[in-house]
């Protein structure tokens, strides 16, 4: 019970830390903190992994009261941020917000004692593990990050002090999210995961950042209000209180729970940023690099849909659990295809990231055993990729000055630790024998024996190709040997090296340490819900490790060819070249070569592709809403 | 119990050793036959190897070292693409693999800064895009019919797979003349003499180099006609016919149609893929929950 709490109360400790002391010390204190938050996690998976479900009776009491009055204080900030920013619609979501709380707290549930309100299980491990170290390497990482964009950006004011505190407070909100089984402390730090990643976005506070953080922030409040509103459900339905825990609501069945469950992960929807509300993930890019990293990819979008994967039992082979199956695939498929057309590496981050979290949803949304199972594994493989794939476009950014990705050719030459990390990185992202290939893999043969399925197959095996054709442009960008250019990586320091070289490691070691994952934690946590398990056959197993080492191996063909070779310049259609990058053209003038990527815009614009997505997805959600209210009436 | 990894693993290296030796005979076939189709003698039917012989020969030139490595990569993951398949496993991790390779191909095709090469990789990699969820349903529709996505399940079923999928089997022929090369989906790089982007993916390999990506190209031949075998697998004579004349349709098409821009190509095979492909597996799967629940 302490490793819980510590876990929950030692980043708040920090965090406050964080306001007081100046940039030598903060050094110190975030790489200790973040080595104790790690050897905690692991803790934690040590003396866990075998143990099932553990409840913890923490009293319900104290802690409540403070969450009401830090609720109370951060609804009032908003509103005063609104009226400032003249954000009427946002001012308008956090009165109904506050309102709703209000009125729950104060008149519906004055007299219930819930037990049982912390607990941990696998899947509950997992996620810890997720934000223990992923969570803690980025915030080392920003330590360097925050210094160069600080002077860089000589404009932008250096609040940097706010900005650990608030990185520290977020994690402790996350764990807060995965240990606690009470739905109104799970409601808490959900909230408070909202006003952090607002915070964090509008950190430059120029007017661009300002207004893409209000648009997070009035996104996740319809959420919130959503949450809300299931709790009031909850709280009408069952005064004693007994089901705002939430395996008690999980476990109580189609008739009470899915109402509930249907409203939270309506909120789930809009935190992991699934159309028709993934536009304020995409606008979330302004904020600084690690930010992306740590928010927006690997944890609190995954709160997103770790809530909807808690409710994927409910869901299972409803009708409801099919549209929010559904919203999740077309998202999966509409977010990949404009993933093609974007030349700006944070945004194909993004939109990558989006169309994830689609596939997830689409998994626990049909929910039958083997699709959770995909579903856990996805949010693994992706939350250590994407964050390795964002720190390395925040320190290539940090190196050249740019996000873009036409600037990126020939980083192997001028980078080649960075690019080489990339690779693996996005090889994680699409390529077998690597994580996601593994679990498109598992997705495809467990769709194919759940209902209606096919078109889930259908939709994955479209979205899948666009997922090859955009990383492998921007693969084939960065490796595309370019002679004559000066390594620039050589700055870079040394904790940002750490944590690359650390999590470089993570991607390539839990595709052959997955087997055990499955085993000792997935596994077990789907055999407690289902009472049935799954897992890829030991023969497929052997043969992807094989696969995996052979991929290891290549590389050091290199060895053998590195004599031996003649060296000729790329063929320019028999033109006489200089260098490599010039040729001569017409008139004798010599003209600069410069190569630039398909984005396939006439097919796959952002803006039109986003607006079917909105048509299609707020469709969805219409049909999900008056089936709801069906069932409520 | 220990007999059946025997088998697999026997089958593998026949794969291995043989598949040049037989995919370069189809080559020299497929040159004699087009030859005949336009009208000349043609080379012999032992050319391809003749060709490839004389390429490892040549001196060893690059623009890049690295290409040696992309091009090994391709090789070998073919190769292993190709045992796997024979060794009867699965039939998604096979794709997977396969894929794999094709994008080390494209990446050694990017790797050389040449705009003749590097349209040829972004044109590939539209191929590959265009023909992958063709391949997945072909996959599919075989669990669905055989309930299992092991080659080796698949080929021992007795079923005649072809009958409840003739849609996915016309969408794989079609796929199949994006993967042969042939016209009028040769975008990336071609067989026949004259491209607008010269050799398109191969403009900057040369020697021992090229040598391999024919010898891949072999491999590949051998794969992709044995998933046409699977369609027939109840019958051996039968699908031996179907491959042969699967393979004679190809060049036929190859040599009547003229090549159609990247864009027709995504959208055609998208749209069988779309149709056929889906509509196939829809009625089967319809069929499932009706006729035998």
């Amino acid at each position: 019970m302490n490793d819980l709490l510590f876990l929950i109360g030692f980043p708040v400790i920090i965090a406050l830390l964080m306001l007081l002391v100046k940039d030598k010390i903060r050094n110190y204190i975030v790489i200790v903190s973040a080595i104790a938050l790690g050897i905690a996690s692991l803790y934690l998976l040590i003396t866990y992994f075998n143990k099932n479900t553990v409840f913890f009776d923490i009293p319900f009491e104290p802690a409540s009261k403070i969450m009401v009055i830090i609720e109370i204080l951060l609804a009032v900030y908003i509103l005063y941020l609104g009226i400032k920013f003249k954000k009427y619609f946002t001012v308008a979501l956090i009165l109904l917000q506050a309102g709703l709380l209000l009125f729950l707290e104060m008149g519906l549930i004055s007299g219930i004692h819930p037990v049982n309100n912390l607990f941990i299980d696998q899947f509950s491990i997992i996620m810890a593990m997720i934000i223990g170290i992923i969570g803690s390497l980025i915030c080392v990482y920003a330590l360097g990050y925050m210094e160069t964009y600080h002077n860089r950006h000589t404009g932008i004011k250096d609040r940097r002090k706010l900005f650990f505190f608030i990185l520290f407070i977020f994690l402790s909100a996350m764990f807060g999210i995965v240990f606690s089984n009470n739905l109104l402390w799970v409601l808490f730090f959900w909230e408070i995961t909202t006003i952090c990643s607002f915070v964090l976005i509008g950190y430059s506070g120029t007017p661009e950042a300002t207004n893409n953080a209000f648009l997070a922030l009035s996104m996740n409040l319809l959420g919130g209000v959503a949450f809300i509103a299931a709790l009031i459900y909850i709280a009408m339905m069952d005064p004693s209180g007994k089901l705002f825990g939430l395996d008690a609501l999980i476990s109580s069945g189609y008739a009470l729970a899915i109402v509930p469950a249907v409203l939270i992960c309506f909120a789930g929807i809009t935190k992991a940023a699934l159309m028709p509300f993934s536009s304020w993930l995409v606008g979330a890019m302004v904020a600084p690099t690690p930010v992306s990293a740590l928010l927006h990819s690997s944890t609190m979008v995954k709160a997103g849909v770790y809530i909807i994967v808690r409710f994927a039992p409910v869901l299972a082979l409803t009708t409801e659990g099919f549209i929010i199956a559904m919203v999740g695939a077309v998202t999966f498929l509409l977010a990949s295809g404009i993933a093609i057309s974007q030349s700006n590496a944070k945004k194909v981050l993004a939109y990558s990231t989006i169309a994830n979290l689609g596939l997830i949803v689409a998994c626990a949304g049909v929910g039958t055993y083997n699709l959770m199972w995909v579903a856990i594994l996805l949010i693994i493989f992706h939350a250590i990729a994407k964050s390795l794939l964002f720190l390395c476009v925040g320190t290539v950014e940090n190196r050249i000055g740019s996000k873009n990705i036409e600037d990126m050719g020939g980083l192997i030459v001028r980078m080649p630790k960075i690019a080489m990390m990339m690779f693996i990185g996005m090889a994680g992202m699409f390529l077998a024998p690597f994580g996601m290939v593994i679990s498109k893999w598992a997705a495809i043969e467990a769709f194919i024996t759940a209902p209606f399925g096919l078109v889930f197959i259908a939709i994955l095996a479209f979205g899948g190709s666009f997922t090859v054709f955009y990383w492998s442009k921007w693969m084939g960008k960065i490796i595309s040997v370019m002679r004559h250019q000066e390594v620039v990586e050589d700055t870079v320091k040394k904790e940002k090296w750490a944590v690359l070289y650390i999590l470089t490691a993570l991607v390539v070691g839990v595709c052959l340490a997955f087997p055990l994952i499955s085993t000792y934690l997935i596994e077990p946590f789907i055999m407690n819900i289902y009472g049935i398990t799954t897992g890829l056959s030991q023969a497929n197993l052997a043969i992807m490790i094989m696969m995996l080492c052979l991929l290891l191996i290549m590389p050091f063909s290199m060895l053998f060819y590195r004599t031996g070779s003649k060296h000729v310049s790329p063929y320019m259609g028999g033109r006489p070249t200089e260098g490599e990058m010039r040729f001569s053209g017409t008139f004798g003038t010599m003209r600069e070569l410069s190569l630039a990527n398909y984005y396939m815009d006439k097919y796959f614009g952002e803006d039109k592709v986003f607006y079917i997505g909105t048509l299609l997805c707020w469709g969805l959600l219409l049909i999900a809403g008056i089936i709801l209210a069906g069932v409520v009436l | 119990m220990i007999v059946e990894p025997v088998i697999s693993l026997v089958n593998a290296v026949l794969f291995v050793l043989l598949a040049p030796l037989v995919g370069g005979l189809i080559a020299g076939i497929d040159r004699k036959v087009t030859a005949r189709m336009q009208g000349r003698v043609g080379p012999p039917v032992l050319q391809p190897f003749y060709d490839v012989g004389k390429l490892f020969e040549k001196e060893n030139m690059v623009v890049t070292v690295t290409q040696h490595f992309y091009v090994l990569s391709y090789l070998v993951f073919m190769v292993v693409a190709g045992a796997l398949f024979f060794s009867g496993g699965d039939m998604l991790l096979v794709i997977f693999a396969f894929t794999l390779s094709h994008i080390f191909l494209v990446l050694g095709a990017y790797a050389s800064y040449s705009p003749y090469s590097h349209i040829g990789a972004e044109r590939e990699l539209i191929q590959i895009i265009a023909y992958e969820p063709m391949i997945i349903f072909t996959a599919v529709g075989m669990y669905m019919v055989t309930q299992s996505f092991n080659v080796s399940a698949i080929v021992n079923s007795g079923i005649p797979i072809i009958l409840y999928l003739p849609g996915v089997f016309i969408g794989y022929l079609i796929v199949l003349t994006i993967k042969l090369r042939k016209s009028p989906f040769d975008l990336s790089t071609s067989h026949h003499a004259h491209q607008e982007i010269v050799k398109g993916v191969t403009t900057d390999f040369s020697g021992s180099n090229l040598g391999k990506i024919e010898i891949a190209h072999w491999y590949e031949y051998v794969f992709l006609l044995g998933v046409v075998y699977l369609f027939f697998g109840f019958n051996p004579y039968i699908a031996i016919a179907a491959i042969i004349i699967a393979y004679f349709l190809e060049v036929l098409i190859d040599n009547t149609i003229s090549r159609a821009k990247w864009q027709l190509t995504l959208r055609s095979a998208w749209l069988i893929a779309g149709t056929l492909g889906i509509v196939n597996l829809g009625v089967l799967y319809y069929l499932k929950g009706v006729i035998m629940p």
